[in-house]
């Protein structure tokens, strides 16, 4: 009997292309984040002129308030998907390393995410009249580092919250405390960004920081939460 | 000599959060304590 | 024992008053901000009081994670030893010490700091062994959300008076405490909501990366101060002497009191216990202990 690998890279990328698979057959996921999105550019759209100067300084916030929950209505289906049928308990006793399952949901979600902000971009362009002052370029490690702190933390409290009362309410109170310097940097660094008044370098530091302290602490205790009956 | 408000405010405040505390602790000790004779009572009265 | 509870409260109560009638009529009022600033002897201690108990959560959160895995366990053991030692050896360092002193603060003062963690860390593991190490970590969680509430409620009212501002969203030392009494409210939450057999393990997990997150928020506020200015609510560093004296008075009387309401939620969550364990063993059937088998006095086997 041939045996198949169980590297931590074959597991993870058989997951996430099943995860991928899965979610393109439906898109259920991506609709629900996209109408939310969209709602929240439509409704502060009326909440500001677009035209003032002060847009500017508010749009940062707004944009990532849009995809934080955007992404919370994702991640409340990420470990939804495997319960049914006992996926969940068939990965826990096979010898497949638990961070690749972790790290195999962190990429999907990451992913989905990702794509979200693509599409949303040119909506919030529009909808704002935006126009960048600042280097366009660091938008874009502010947005994978910033999305890769909300993924990486979420699916980690996805999985936490599992197995208690209120599912779908206790993900968001676990994400928001702890995701606070994470999201700081993001908002602050895309409104340094957008105006132009200052460096956003700090703030890309501090989001690489964060991912990196926080990606390595939930790898080594994703085991005991995978683990919890 | 508004601001002295403030002043007796912020201590009131802080001896009714920690009033409430202890109260919550001494309801739910009262609670465990008849439980637990509770319990106690419908065993031995099981047990006759 | 009760009567060591009884003798501690009432000497207690005694401190807190004297030290409360200290800090209202005794210490010398301030300069600038007048009266409002005595605000300052029941917020500080709170505070710190506060700081403490998440510390001991942390620490016992990690403990209660490593106790399954004795690699685990003497590897944290030394990490401990290793900070705790690295940090009063770098405090004394010219560089280290010159940066303190721009601070206000003593290189002996940071060396008895980092000195502290190992200690805490051998001695709660040595008083609290086994499952009463996350008794200990759901006692420090709630009893430090109370005194954070309390810097939190105290905070805006010492700031509006003498400020202006209720509230100031780059101010570090305010922002941070609130973000650690909502990751700490999240604990607490997730303790009550979850039906996990393990929820001890997770909470103890969450505790930890809520203790990785506060330095990642400290530092993400002070550089975005630094961008934009805004108003440093508590004043800066230097204190005159007899107000120092009074603020460690009351500090003194508002750790001894956290010690008592620590030591009864501490008793009342043994009792918890207790009470689950004879519900389990009516429904086996088995007799019900109603005499407590675990003694209920804290730091005893």
């Amino acid at each position: 009997m041939t045996e198949a690998p169980v590297s931590l890279w074959s597991v993870t990328a058989a997951t996430l292309k099943k995860d991928i698979r899965l979610e393109w057959r439906s898109k259920d996921a991506l609709n629900s984040m996209l109408f939310f999105s969209l709602l929240v550019v439509v409704i502060f759209s009326f909440s500001f002129d677009p035209l003032a100067e002060e847009s500017r300084l508010i749009v940062g916030g707004l944009v990532w308030v849009a995809f934080l929950f955007a992404a919370v209505v994702a991640l409340n289906q990420t470990w939804a998907r495997e319960l049914r049928n006992q996926v969940l308990d068939a990965y826990r006793v096979s010898p497949a390393p638990a961070n690749a399952l972790f790290l195999a949901k962190v990429l999907g979600n990451f992913i989905f995410v990702i794509v979200l902000e693509a599409l949303m971009t040119p909506l919030f362009i529009i909808f704002y009249n935006l126009h960048v002052l600042g280097p366009v370029w660091q938008l874009i490690p502010i947005a994978f580092l910033g999305t890769w702190a909300l993924v990486v933390n979420g699916t980690f409290f996805a999985a936490m919250s599992l197995r208690t009362r209120n599912r779908e309410l206790m993900l968001p109170l676990l994400l928001f405390p702890i995701s606070i310097p994470a999201v700081l940097g993001m908002v602050a660094g895309t409104t340094a960004v957008l105006t132009g008044d200052n460096p956003a370098h700090f703030y890309i530091v501090l989001l690489l920081t964060y991912d990196v302290v926080f990606t390595t602490a939930y790898l080594g205790l994703f085991e005991t939460i995978l683990h919890a009956e | 000599m508004n601001s002295i408000k403030f002043l007796f405010a912020a201590y009131i405040a802080t001896w009714i959060i920690h009033g409430t505390y202890l109260g919550t602790l001494v309801r739910r000790f009262s609670r465990l304590k008849k439980e637990l004779d509770e319990l106690g009572e419908s065993h031995r009265s099981a047990n006759q | 024992m009760k009567r060591g509870f009884l003798i501690l409260s009432v000497l207690t109560g005694l401190l807190l008053v004297y030290a409360s009638y200290q800090a209202l009529e005794v210490a010398p009022t301030e300069r600038t901000m007048g009266d409002v600033q005595r605000i300052f002897y029941y917020h500080v201690p709170s505070a710190w009081t506060a700081f403490l108990l998440f510390f001991i959560n942390f620490v016992a959160s990690i403990q209660y994670l490593a106790r399954t895995k004795p690699s685990a366990q003497t590897a944290t053991k030394w990490i401990f030893i290793a900070i705790g030692v690295a940090g009063a050896v770098a405090s004394f360092l010219p560089p280290v010490q010159q940066q303190l002193t721009s601070l206000g603060m003593r290189p002996s003062a940071l060396a008895t700091t980092a000195l502290m963690l190992p200690v805490f860390y051998l001695l709660l593991g040595k008083w609290f062994p086994g499952e009463k190490l996350d008794i200990l970590a759901v006692t420090s969680a709630e009893v430090g959300v109370v005194f954070c509430t309390v810097v939190l409620v105290t905070g805006p009212l010492w700031a509006r008076p003498v400020w202006g501002i209720w509230w100031a969203p780059g101010d570090i030392r305010l922002t941070s405490t609130l973000v650690l009494w909502l990751i700490y409210v999240s604990y607490l939450l997730l303790r009550r909501f979850s039906n996990s057999a393990q929820t001890q393990m997770l909470a103890a997990a969450l505790a930890v990366s809520g203790a990785l997150d506060v330095p990642l928020v400290y530092f993400s506020i002070w550089f975005f101060r630094t961008q934009h200015p805004q108003p440093v609510i508590g004043g800066n560093g230097s204190i005159d002497p007899r107000m120092l004296h009074i603020l460690l008075l009351n500090w003194l009387a508002f750790l001894c009191f956290a010690s008592l309401v620590c030591w009864s939620r501490f008793r009342l969550e043994v009792l918890k216990r207790e009470v689950e364990e004879a519900y389990a063993m009516e429904s086996l059937g088995e007799p019900v202990a109603v005499a407590p088998s675990m003694p209920l006095k804290r730091g005893t086997r």
